[in-house]
């Protein structure tokens, strides 16, 4: 397949595909992926949804109205670059757990990962024609599961790509090599992300690798790896949409690496202000993908403060509706923590369901605090 | 036409019939395609089925459960194979991780019925970490079934059993028995329903449950004994499932002998023998005669061949615990 950046970018020697610089400004028109206005309309909105929503749950989080989550700001260029591009009900995302902006642009309802983040498995369960996975914990396992994915769609001809992401300390986890090097000797259609946003927790790239980047991580299993600027929508979109085609065409998988910057804490109970240094994070504010993308629409004439001003309001609203539903529908009833286990339940669990439900009608003050 | 066949055969005869009846049930493990695997039991499936169903995998144990949990979930019927038990610890995270729990973290969105075999146990003159029995680990696990087939019969039956079933199986296949006995099974598809023991013999005096390569050292304990005791008479039953498990079958028995002797080869502290005797403890209290007991190998690290007499349950060892439980005054 003749490709345009695939094979063209080398991450040996640390190139990089950047289509739009800081400023919004294009730099390689040449490259620039085929989007209507409407289109790129979109996808900024979806962008800035997400950092609202951040904005938004920390707030919540800090009142105790919601467990924990781990935020996408800073992130929103590649998680909406590389999801925009799947197909609806027929590729396949398959998440880490910091991916907020990438549910978001799949499909999967906000009141779902506000649920979740609550501590709600209901909010793990993406609606029909949303092929995506649960956030994922164990890190490194996303790779596994997606390469299991791609071979099925392979075996079953229904011509879909998985695509899956994790952080750059994930990419320490022998679990991601296993999945790119069966992926690889079997041709699967998936495409393996990693968005290296500079920090595992607080321990710095350079302390989990010696490469110089994570693009190169595939080439060892003959993977084609391609390294990118994951602040630049464009970029990330016009990579993964050739990444789709080539993979979706039989030439299996492909590892792309979105360069960007974690510009929240590590998760709600984290504090990044005791190891980030203040320069790197002073650096990263001035390549927020988010005001990127939002001056390139303005300097195109297609978007203003007016329009900026409707918009977060009308987006506001939204999150504050879909917390709402989610904070009222939170509770399940005893049942369905014994529903989903088995397809049946075994007799000890009806046992057990049958002696839990005695105990809490009896006692329902048992249940605890959050009922 | 039935077919006699040892226990690796029958496992390869199970894999046959699966292969041929669901199209969409894929075999493999390391070695697993081309030379049949280690103890060749899926040999000749990739020469009839094809590279795409049955295949040799890399060395990656982690990988391999993975990825058959995404198999699983895209509409495949994976069918895996480790290697040995005690090889595939990293597939652990996987199976206890995500395997055990994808079902009920997506509401039964996304179940995944995967199938793992592997070989367990002791008692085959192998290398270290080749005789493991951890069954227990599998069993505590919510979300997953394990089965311990013994027989021909059973191991094919189960095996069906396993790839038709909506949830995921871990089949434990004992080494030892592989090639020890022949038996003449059904031709075509049944299965053995899983969470159904087996008895193997009607008793009065006292209920011996077990499970795997012990099946066939309790029948030989039970054998002398019963020689030398013939006013006695023995309750022998294979679990066959390990979870879940046929307690209406043991407390029963029970019920109508009062003694119960569990015999199995993994090691003692938070065991199968420990479920089932706290259970039975539950349900049976006022018909015991003698204390619930069990015959099985120690808290170790199992040794290598020279020390794993020591370790494992044999006929003698059994028979010994049987005339204790038996002669058990208040
Ligand atoms: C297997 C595993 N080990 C440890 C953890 C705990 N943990 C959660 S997030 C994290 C850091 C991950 O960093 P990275 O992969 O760079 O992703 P990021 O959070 O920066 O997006 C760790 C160690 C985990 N979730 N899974």
């Amino acid at each position: 397949m003749k490709t345009k950046f695939l094979n063209v970018f080398d991450p040996l020697k640390n190139q990089r595909v950047e289509l739009m610089d800081k400023n919004g400004k294009v730099l390689n028109e040449k490259l620039m992926p085929k989007l209507s206005d409407k289109q790129v309309i979109e996808a900024y909105k979806l962008m800035n949804l997400s950092r609202r929503q951040d904005e938004f749950q920390n707030k919540v989080q800090r009142q105790g109205r919601l467990l924990s989550f781990l935020s996408s700001t800073g992130q929103e260029a590649s998680e909406v670059g590389y999801a925009y591009p799947l197909i609806k009900g027929k590729d396949w995302f398959v998440p880490g757990y910091r991916n907020n902006a990438a549910w978001l642009t799949v499909g999967m309802p906000m009141r779902n990962i506000m649920l979740y983040w609550m501590g709600n498995e209901y909010g793990s369960k993406s609606p029909e024609g949303v092929n995506s996975l649960p956030p994922n914990i164990i890190i490194g396992s996303q790779y596994s599961h997606a390469t299991g994915i791609a071979f099925a769609e392979k075996f079953k001809k229904t011509g879909g790509v998985a695509l899956t992401t994790t952080g750059d300390g994930g990419m320490s986890e022998g679990e991601t090599y296993e999945a790119m090097n069966f992926a690889k000797l079997h041709e699967l259609p998936v495409i393996f992300v990693c968005e290296n946003n500079k920090w595992a927790i607080s321990t710095p790239y350079a302390k989990s690798t010696k490469a110089i980047n994570i693009a190169v991580k595939g080439i060892g299993v003959g993977v084609p790896s391609i390294k990118v600027d994951g602040n630049d929508f464009f970029a990330v979109y016009a990579v993964v949409e050739e990444a789709l085609d080539y993979a979706r065409n039989g030439n299996g998988p492909v590892l792309i690496e979105c360069d960007t910057y974690r510009l929240g804490a590590h998760s709600s109970s984290d504090n990044p202000k005791i190891y980030r240094p203040e320069d790197e994070f002073q650096d990263a504010l001035t390549k927020d993908p988010l005001i990127r993308i939002k001056n390139y629409l303005i300097n195109k004439g297609v978007w203003d403060d007016k329009k900026q001003e409707k918009l977060d309001k009308e987006q506001d609203e939204f999150i504050s509706n879909e917390f709402d539903y989610a904070e009222k529908n939170k509770n399940y009833p005893l049942e369905d923590v014994f529903n989903f286990i088995y397809a049946e339940k075994t007799p000890e669990l009806e046992e057990q369901y049958k002696e839990a439900k005695e105990f809490f009608e009896k006692y329902p003050e048992a249940k605890g605090g959050h009922h | 036409m039935p077919k006699i066949l040892n226990n690796v055969k029958a496992v390869s005869e199970a894999l046959d019939v699966a292969m041929d009846k669901w199209k969409e049930v894929v075999v493999y493990g390391e070695d697993a395609g081309f030379e049949g695997g280690v103890f060749r039991a899926t040999e000749g499936l990739q020469a009839k089925y094809g590279e795409e169903r049955c295949f040799d995998a890399p060395i990656s144990e982690a990988l391999f459960a993975g990825l058959a949990i995404g198999m699983s979930l895209n509409g495949l019927k994976p069918v895996v194979e480790l290697q040995f038990e005690g090889l595939g610890w990293a597939s652990l995270q996987n199976i206890l991780g995500h395997m055990g729990r994808m079902r009920n973290r997506t509401r039964g969105k996304y179940p995944t019925p995967v199938v793992i075999r592997m070989p367990m146990g002791g008692g085959i003159r192998a290398l270290e970490l080749h005789s493991e029995a951890m069954e227990a680990i599998y069993a505590h696990t919510p979300g997953i079934k394990v089965v311990c087939p013994s027989t021909p019969y059973d191991t094919k039956g189960l095996i069906l059993a396993a790839i038709d079933s909506p949830d995921p199986v871990i089949v434990f296949e004992p080494t030892k028995l592989y090639r020890a006995f022949k038996q003449e099974i059904p031709d075509g598809f049944y299965t053995v329903p899983i969470g159904e023991a087996f008895k193997i013999q009607e008793g009065n005096d006292l209920t011996v449950v077990t499970y795997g390569a012990q099946t066939v050292d309790c029948q030989k304990a039970i054998e002398s004994f019963e020689e030398k005791n013939p006013d006695k008479t023995i309750e022998l039953i294979d679990l066959r499932s390990l979870k879940p498990w046929d307690k209406k079958m043991i407390c029963d028995s029970v019920k109508k002998t009062g003694r119960l002797l569990v015999v199995h080869e993994a090691i003692k502290s938070f065991s199968i023998s420990s479920e089932i005797i706290a259970s039975v403890n539950e349900e049976c209290f006022e018909y015991l005669k003698a204390p619930l007991s069990r015959c099985t190998g120690y808290d170790i690290v199992i040794p290598f061949d020279s020390g794993e007499g020591y370790h494992q349950p044999n006929p003698i060892r059994i028979q010994a615990k049987i005339e204790d439980v038996l002669n058990y005054k208040f």
